[in-house]
């Protein structure tokens, strides 16, 4: 094999043109100019009209706590998050948790200890997002309608399995994961801080990370570059199964049961999140720490809009606007950086 | 031409981008019934003039008269009006709707509300089809057209809005020689009515064919405006690029090894069939054809993009299987392909992510990318190559097409392939890049890589290659020594014996 030491390219005598490509943009533009501080602008917005309504919110120990009910949806957001970067999308998380769920209750029902009621589900996770993955992958089909068939398939199944009772009596070691704290942090604060450092590095520095871009970027240059794209778009819903299915379990314990309509409607909440935090959905640029701080914002609105007392169809407006106007800054900024 | 006041009138156009002076001070007349070529490479600000034109950008400073009458023109809907057209350089269509509504698509003046006549329509579309000699079905989608007729739809496009100024960026890229010779004649018949032509090409052979008078750029400024027959090619090519060009004549088999790669019976149905072929270390085979002819079908299968249904790759001597592009590179194979800007650059990435995607293992022996490492490789690439950027962090869709293709290159030569898979490298290049990298592709197979060479250039298959595959219609019609290579050898074999092509209007 011959390496390009070897046989050199004679470079052609320097010339002075530097016109050919345009001026890259300042740095300091380059860094300020992005989703994320968007997101960040919003939340220290959100912080102080939110300790101005009541004075809870200047106690962090109180966000804290009433983060634990978005915490999960957060959690799964961070490998929404990737799974979008690289031009896919799956809705079925939601729906997944709830059948995951169901089947730790059923298996613990059916006389399993908990540690087994658990393996069960994980593992049910891991199916489910290989179910979704082959399908994407291998049958190549569109990952919005896939994963909107098994979004209503995964929750049927959740319904024959479990029927409409809720299953509960688990053993109290295993409820109320939102009640253990380290210091004043809620252990599931705890995890989602923790995911979102690993998963942000995972992105951020390991060549997995930047082939995801790359795959976001331009799917068809990525596979003519050599990068695997299929088995990485593999993974990520299998990763994305597998994160549902911990996020059902942290729900069980939460609420000491379970039932088929576990998290209804999550994986709406899970999108505001990930385009909340200026990742684009088309692919190829987002970021976890946009998510991280796309779910404090979501806490704070959604928590300081109950505390203000306002009525839950107000709310979802006031949601459904700030999406729209995330997804404005979001395009407006990429559009800038595209020119 | 002379006498007659001119058509168009520039005085002082001038244009910047994000602070970068693009255009300076350019006064340019352009004269009714010329076909006037504007030359230079690229980022010389050729295109850019002609898109102000079009309404595309606005000037920076300057005035332009239409007529005599001053005009500004705000969009590419003002400049229609004002009668001013741009065929584009890459067509750009609605694949699902059919020709005939795409030649009525950036028509002005129909009505919102009106109800579409389908029948005149589609005769309209026909009369216009006719008026280019080319037998295209104005009922199918622009989807299963090949690229030269989606091309020769939008020149049809141009004639259907009566243009008095109409701007071809590069419109023989894609086309074969019969389509070049059918599109001459239209543009002489344009110049016949009284148009002005402003012909925008790299090709000096097409440039001396059909344009009047020439006008050089070079950095962005405006070089000299002189008649065609007045500058010998020396003359003009000295003056776009500022210095003498080395000729590129080939240099010669320096040492021709072991076969490389081996090819046996290649079958994808419906794209080719029973391809078979050897390429030696150190060889340059070229491979000619029509567009549309089966080439890069065979260069994607071998890569692996989109493998044979049956025959045999074999590699050194070893029958291989090949089922993803990952596994023609583990064998050290490297494509480069025909269409950058989707297959190739990772457009809003950096030129260091773009330079280093097919080097995972370089970059990240232990999946944590080493961003040092990285960087030396990328600008060690940078410099070998001499790609002109302002910072290898910069997106790469900021560069200029040629330094794009330099950095896709660089690219593959960190792969440290043995067997190189170039498909038409040098499209859209101009010419003093052209060169650049002809001197790269010679030092490359000297260098023992065996090099497949896909152009439908023949001067660049003529002079670069030791061997020429030629293919017509998914087959391999000749494997023409480089004695006995010549235009008409290769377009003899390149033309179908049967279907809309004939031997008659392929030497060009």
């Amino acid at each position: 094999m011959n390496s390009i030491e070897k046989s050199p390219i004679p470079a052609t005598p320097p010339r002075v043109i530097v016109r050919e490509a345009a001026a890259p943009r300042p740095r300091w533009q380059v860094w300020l100019i992005r989703p994320e501080v968007v997101t960040l602008l919003l939340l220290v917005i959100a912080a102080i009209v939110a300790t101005r309504l009541s004075p809870f919110f200047a106690d962090l120990g109180f966000i804290l706590e009433s983060s634990t009910y978005y915490i999960e949806f957060a959690i799964v957001a961070l490998v929404l998050t990737i799974v979008i970067i690289s031009g896919e999308i799956d809705l079925s998380p939601a729906a997944q948790m709830a059948l995951s769920a169901c089947l730790f209750g059923t298996a613990f029902k059916a006389g399993a200890p908990i540690p087994v009621a658990m393996g069960v589900s994980l593992l049910s996770g891991l199916v489910m997002g290989a179910f979704n993955g082959v399908l994407v992958t291998v049958l190549r089909l569109p990952s919005i309608i896939v994963t909107i068939g098994t979004l209503i398939l995964y929750r049927g199944l959740a319904q024959v399995l479990a029927g409409d009772k809720s299953i509960s009596g688990f053993p109290s070691w295993f409820v109320g994961i939102d009640y253990r704290m380290v210091g004043i942090v809620p252990v599931p604060v705890l995890i989602f801080i923790a995911a979102s450092i690993l998963l942000g590095l995972f992105l951020g520095i390991t060549i997995y990370g930047r082939q995801i871009y790359q795959i976001g970027t331009s799917e068809i240059a990525a596979i003519h570059a050599g990068i695997r794209v299929r088995r990485i778009k593999m993974g990520l819903f299998i990763a994305s199964g597998l994160v549902s299915s911990i996020a059902g379990l942290m729900v069980a314990s939460r609420l000491g049961s379970v039932r088929y309509d576990l998290a209804t409607g999550g994986e709406l909440t899970m999108v505001l999140i990930v385009m909340l935090g200026g990742t684009y959905i088309f692919g190829g640029r987002g970021s976890i720490l946009g998510t991280f701080l796309a779910a404090w914002l979501l806490v704070i609105i959604a928590t300081g809009m109950t505390v203000a007392n306002i009525a839950i169809n107000a709310q979802l407006t006031v949601m459904g606007l700030l999406l729209i106007v995330s997804i404005i800054a979001t395009n407006a900024i990429y559009a800038r950086s595209q020119r | 031409m002379t006498g007659s006041a001119p058509l168009v009138s520039a005085r002082g156009i001038s244009k910047s981008f994000g602070g970068v002076e693009v255009l300076r001070n350019v006064d340019l007349d352009l004269m009714p019934g010329e076909v006037h070529a504007l030359l230079g490479e690229n980022g010389a600000g050729k295109s850019t003039f002609a898109k102000i034109l079009a309404g595309v950008h606005r000037p920076t400073r300057g005035t332009i008269e239409l007529g005599g009458k001053p005009v500004e023109i705000q969009s590419p809907i003002a400049a229609q009006r004002l009668g001013i057209t741009l065929i584009h350089q890459e067509p750009i269509s609605f694949p699902d709707l059919s020709v005939a509504e795409n030649l009525v698509i950036g028509q002005v003046g129909g009505k919102p509300l009106g109800r579409v006549r389908w029948a005149e329509l589609a005769k309209e579309a026909r009369r216009l089809m006719s008026l280019l000699n080319v037998p295209i079905d104005v009922t199918v989608p622009m989807r299963g057209l090949s690229i030269a007729d989606q091309q020769m739809v939008e020149i049809a496009r141009a004639l259907a809005s009566d243009s008095r100024l109409i701007i071809m960026d590069e419109p023989t890229a894609a086309l074969t020689p019969k389509e070049v010779e059918t599109l001459f004649t239209i543009v002489r018949r344009l110049r016949e009515e009284g148009r002005t032509i402003i012909f925008i090409s790299h090709r000096l052979e097409e440039v001396r064919a059909i344009c009047d008078r020439v006008t050089i750029f070079r950095d962005g400024d405006k070089i000299e405006t002189a008649t065609t027959a007045s500058l010998t090619d020396a003359d003009i090519i000295r003056r776009m690029i500022g210095r003498p060009v080395a000729d590129y004549l080939h240099r010669g088999t320096s040492h021709v090894g072991d076969v490389a790669l081996s090819v046996r019976a290649l079958t994808l149905p419906g794209r080719f069939e029973n391809i078979s072929f050897d390429i030696r270390k150190g060889e340059i085979v070229g491979l000619g054809g029509l567009v549309g002819a089966g080439r890069t079908d065979v260069a994607r299968a071998i890569f692996g993009v989109a493998p044979a249904t049956s025959g045999v790759i074999e590699i050194d001597g070893k029958p291989v299987t090949i089922k993803e592009p990952t596994d023609a590179i583990g064998l050290g194979i490297a494509l480069v392909s025909e269409d950058r800007a989707i297959a190739g650059i990772f457009r809003s990435l950096s030129v260091e992510t773009n330079i280093t995607a097919a080097v995972p293992k370089r970059i990240a022996p232990k999946g944590i990318i080493r961003r040092t490492v990285e960087k030396a490789l990328a600008k060690e690439s940078v410099e070998k190559l001499s790609i002109r950027l302002a910072s290898v962090r910069q997106p790469i869709g900021e560069l200029s097409g040629g330094n794009q293709q330099k950095a896709i290159l660089a690219r593959w030569l960190l792969a440290e392939p043995d067997i190189l898979i170039l498909d038409e490298p040098t499209r859209g290049i101009d010419i003093g890049v052209k060169a650049e990298f002809y001197d790269m592709i010679g030092e490359l197979a000297a260098g023992g890589r065996a090099i497949l060479l896909i152009s439908s250039e023949l001067p660049e298959l003529l002079a670069l290659s030791d061997r020429i595959l030629v293919m017509s219609e998914g087959k391999l019609t000749a494997d023409i020594p480089r004695a006995e290579a010549s235009q008409e050898t290769i377009m003899h074999a390149a033309v179908p014996r049967s279907g809309r092509h004939t031997v008659s209007g392929a030497a060009a």
